[in-house]
């Protein structure tokens, strides 16, 4: 560094010069801000820099503000007079977003220049954005009008996962991340720091990035390609915190918003195999409104009960003398509420029922010769105190576990075919359903019917429950629905009372239908109708999709080439009351009959509609050939003119003479 | 009415065709023969024999007193309709592939394939109508080898020395045969092979068919696509109904995947859909293979399908179909 004989100090700069730009940057990379000492810290910049610095206009000039532009609201198709839904389509290159019942009002996704080629789409949660993937992230779409509303430049994104509720989103690319020289600083860009990850954190509402994490383990070997886990960050209901795991070791909880390790460290479990978080249930969700209120109004004011707190389960194998155990650990006190050790396991899925009253862990035991596997269902019943355990013990192998939404039953696929495990083209497994139900004097779950030799393998209930729906799914030879009510007997408002009937006598099939190729089946958010289609990415077989009504009667089906996506759009949780919501029930009748003025009115539109559209292609058709025959016509009428005057020949084969004549010219 | 089943061909279909009165069948096949049969009973008139390959196309005459027909063993054959004799053979160096009488029967165009070094060709001939028949001019009146996609399907059009073609790339074109010239192009008109095209009575529209699963109407003068069928299996062929607004879609999975599919998914049906409204009103089974071929008489009475599986099957409308209107009542141009 030059040095100053007057002060006897250096002076604090220097030029270096390189022999090629990039050797300039990497030496700024590698040195700018590089702390000398506590006080003196080392600045690098670009000689072209100091120039632009130098020569900054100094005056200050006024920011002008943007005027502030209303956005649509997001929630706006919650709005529609007749309440339909909407669902989402991915047909060839185009994403349509159509309403049930308003086939005329679909509106198409426009793909922007640079952000075109949609990889596939998803809903957010709560239906509020539609997400759609790219080439160079992800990007979000609402408000009545489909515009654009936020972008994660995440390139090479494969997978997305949204927080429970909608505040952040998470993507992942199997390429790790790369900052390119020269590419966009921000906080919603990658900085240096992230790259070689793979997975990131965005906030949603402002589009910053708020961390990245890598799949990658160091010490795993690189040969040993894990199926990697998605959802790899796992939320908690209430979005505070979000919970990763690593295999075998520990499970790092993060809190939000900051995305800081909560407590600074992980909760180290040996040989940690998976881990769910507990649900919360709309009685959860209240509670927690009385005590953030509670809070509000003061300490004095608290009431005795207070809101459930976070929970996870988590489950690990057998290790050396310790037997499998699946735990139940309360969250951020970290409380373990509950151990249940297993013997002989293989593997334990955990399902929650979606309100969190249930937790059941599918167990696969194997006998002693390890030879044969069969099942164990444990189902902990959350809403009492020491959440006892319950096992069913089943005979046969469980392909499909399925808990009723907000109910206390439960369906199960299960298989003692020998076929099972290894499919082959033209095979299909036979396999057993079974429903069972909370029996409330004994508390236990009791089988309420078996359907012995189906071949479905997917179970699908009704989010509202009641309702479910049976189906072979992936079949190249079989794709039969079935359709069935658990209530048959009794009406929706006294079903809980109406128990002392027949066990089990409320089954009952409402209908069964076929669909060719089915890939997917999916209820839609009221449990009015259910979607099924048969995607492209599978096969290419009578693409397409059909909507049915909970009875099985088809509604509609478009087979469409290149069909590859159909998810209907999402809704949040009713704003009305549990009062209102009774009453609502108590006078259907009344809103039915409105509703029902509403579809007679619109069949009869529509029909209005279809015969004026088919009235204009009549006339437009009509009007296209009477142009024509007047154009032949004449045509005729001249050729047939200049025949007379040149062979005095009247004849309709005019075009002969014609040929004729050249003739005679080659002649 | 039940149809009549035609079991005359040991092979596949490849055309049929009725004359212009549609009393006579025209059938060639892949069996190197072609048969002529009565359309109102079946009834087999005779036989063309002579043919060493696949007869890939033929076409009758107005007058019905010439039939031609393009073939693999690289020739296309002049015949006496009323007698089954072969009045003339034309060489080529390649497969005919199709051929087509103008309006007045004077003139025929022939397809060859693009093959063994050979490019697609097109040539115009001129048909001597005096004496027998036998005594044809050896070279054609015009040749030209379209540039790009090769032509699969052609005929002629209202104009004088133009035609309309359809080809691999499902392009449509419109040549000018005296020059060779493109006049005008739709490149876009389909997006895989044109398979058929068939004129309407005064040559003022044609519809299309392609393996895009797509059949259209295009207007023979400046190449407008008027409709539009979508469908969803790959389509062999399309006719259109005279006197009536409907047209004939045949098709079905393609012959090579036909053993990989179930019966189920090849829909061998003919399809019939509403010319104007572009929806599908009803189908027809009965083939154990695709469809190749449709014919409809020129009088609108009857059709007839040329399958893959060897047989001819020839439906003549009830008469209810003469009479429904499931549209109400509009009165539709033909």
């Amino acid at each position: 560094m030059p040095w100053d004989d007057a002060t006897g100090k250096s002076k604090g700069f220097m030029f270096v010069e390189f022999r090629h730009v990039d050797d300039a940057n990497l030496a700024i990379t590698a040195l700018n801000g590089h702390p000398f000492d506590a006080k003196h810290t080392f600045r690098v910049n670009h000689f072209t820099d100091i120039e632009r610095y130098a020569g900054m206009d100094e005056a200050y000039v006024e920011l002008e503000l943007e005027d502030y532009v209303p956005r649509e609201h997001l929630r706006a198709w919650l709005a529609d007079p007749q309440s339909r839904d909407q669902y989402v389509t991915y047909r060839g290159e185009e994403v349509l977003i159509n309403w049930h019942g308003k086939p005329s009002q679909s509106l198409v996704l426009n793909a922007t220049q640079d952000w075109k080629d949609f990889l596939y789409v998803a809903w957010s949660p709560l239906g509020t954005y539609i997400a759609t993937l790219h080439r160079q992230g992800v990007r979000l779409w609402g408000g009545s009008s489909w515009k654009p509303q936020q972008r994660f430049a995440h390139p090479m994104v494969k997978l997305i996962d949204f927080s429970p509720c909608e505040q952040y989103l998470v993507t992942w690319s199997n390429e790790p991340i790369v900052v390119p020289e020269g590419a966009l600083q921000g906080p919603q860009y990658f900085s240096p720091d992230d790259e070689g990850n793979n997975i990131a954190v965005w906030d949603i509402k402002s589009g910053d990035l708020l961390r990245t994490f890598s799949t990658f383990n160091d010490n795993d070997a690189p040969s040993s390609k894990k199926q990697m886990q998605w959802p790899a960050l796992k939320w908690s209901p209430d979005d505070k915190f979000v919970a990763r795991i690593t295999p075998g070791q520990m499970i790092s909880v993060h809190e939000l918003p900051g995305m800081y390790l909560h407590g600074k460290k992980s909760l180290k479990i040996e040989g940690v195999v998976d881990f769910e978080w507990c649900p919360q249930g709309d009685k959860d969700k209240e509670d927690l409104e009385k005590d953030a209120k509670a809070m509000a109004s003061g300490p004095a004011a608290r009431t005795s009960k207070k809101a459930r707190e976070n929970m996870l389960v988590y489950w690990t194998p057998e290790v050396a003398n310790q037997p499998a155990r699946v735990t139940l650990l309360g969250f951020p006190s970290r409380t373990i509420l509950r151990q249940k050790n297993l013997f002989n396991v293989t593997e334990c899925k955990l399902y929650w029922q979606n309100q969190g009253d249930f937790l059941c862990v599918k167990v696969d035991r194997h006998t002693k010769t390890k030879k044969s596997i069969f099942c164990n269902l444990e189902i902990f019943r959350m809403r009492e105190k020491d959440y006892p355990v319950e096992v069913v013990e089943l005979k046969d192998t469980v392909l499909d576990f399925s808990w009723e939404p907000k109910g206390e039953r439960f369906a199960i696929v299960s298989s003692s075919d020998p076929n099972l495990g290894n499919p082959g083209p033209g095979v299909t497994t036979k396999t057993d359903v079974s429903f069972h139900q909370l029996e409330h004097g004994k508390n236990d779950f009791k089988l309420l019917r078996t359907l012995p030799g189906r071949t479905s393998n997917a179970i699908r209930w009704s989010p509202r429950g009641r309702h479910v729906v049976l189906a072979t799914v992936g079949s190249s030879s079989k794709s039969e629905l079935e359709f069935w009510d658990l209530d048959f007997n009794s009406d929706d408002a006294n079903r809980r009372e109406g128990q002392n009937t027949d066990w089990g006598s409320g089954i009952q099939l409402l209908g069964t239908a076929d669909h060719y190729g089915v890939t997917d089946v999916e209820w839609d958010p009221s449990g009015r109708y259910l979607a099924t289609s048969a995607s492209a990415w599978t096969h290419t077989l009578e693409n397409g999709f059909a909507i049915w009504d909970f009875r099985g009667q088809e509604l509609i089906k478009q087979i469409q080439d290149k069909f590859k996506q159909f998810i209907w759009r999402p809704r949040p949780i009713s704003l009305l009351t549990k009062e209102k919501q009774r009453q609502v029930r108590r006078n259907l009748r009344e809103y039915s009959r409105a509703f029902d003025e509403d579809d007679a009115a619109e069949e009869s539109n529509v029909s209005a509609e279809l015969i004026a559209l088919r009235k204009r292609l009549v006339d437009e058709w009509n009007a296209w050939r009477t142009l024509h025959k007047k154009e032949l016509g004449e045509q005729k009428s001249l050729k047939s003119q200049s025949a007379r005057e040149e062979k005095e020949e009247i004849e309709v084969w005019v075009d002969e003479v014609i040929e004729q004549i050249e003739e005679e010219v080659v002649e | 009415m039940r149809p009549i089943l035609l079991q005359g061909h040991e092979r596949s279909l490849t055309q049929i065709k009725f004359n212009v009165e549609g009393d006579l069948l025209f059938t060639c096949s892949k069996d190197n023969f072609i048969n002529v049969w009565f359309s109102h009973n079946g009834e087999r008139l005779g036989t063309y024999a002579g043919n060493n390959g696949s007869v890939w196309t033929l076409d009758v005459d107005p007058e019905s007193r010439f039939m031609i027909s393009g073939a693999a063993d690289n020739t296309l054959r002049l015949w006496a309709v009323s007698t089954g004799k072969c009045l003339y053979t034309w060489e080529f160096p390649t497969a005919v592939k199709r051929v087509a009488f103008n309006e007045e029967g004077t003139q025929v165009v022939c397809i060859t394939e693009q093959r063994m070094g050979h490019q697609c060709a097109i040539r115009v001939f001129n048909i001597n109508k005096d004496g027998d028949g036998t005594n044809q001019s050896k070279e054609p009146l015009y040749m030209f080898n379209p540039i790009g996609s090769k032509a699969t399907v052609c005929a002629f059009t209202l104009t004088p020395n133009v035609i309309i073609t359809g080809h691999e790339s499902g392009k449509v074109a419109l040549f000018n045969v005296k020059s060779g010239e493109e006049i005008d192009n739709n490149e876009r008109a389909h997006s895989d092979v044109v398979t058929d095209l068939q004129l309407s009575k005064d040559r003022t529209y044609c519809i299309t068919s392609s393996k895009d699963k797509a059949a259209r109407i295009h207007d023979t003068k400046n190449l407008m696509v008027i409709k539009t069928y979508n469908t969803e299996t790959p389509l062999n062929s399309a006719s259109l109904a005279p006197n009536r607004p409907y047209i004939l879609l045949g098709g079905g999975q393609e012959a090579m995947n036909v053993t990989t599919t179930s019966a189920r998914q090849g829909k061998f049906e003919t399809r019939f859909w509403h010319k104007v409204f572009e929806e599908e009103i009803g189908r027809v089974k009965g083939h154990f293979g695709p469809i190749n071929t449709i014919a409809v008489h020129p009088g609108g009475t009857c059709y007839a399908s040329g399958g893959e599986d060897g047989f001819v099957r020839v439906h003549h409308f009830d008469d209810s179909y003469f009479r429904s209107k499931p549209y109400g009542d509009m009165e539709i141009m033909d």
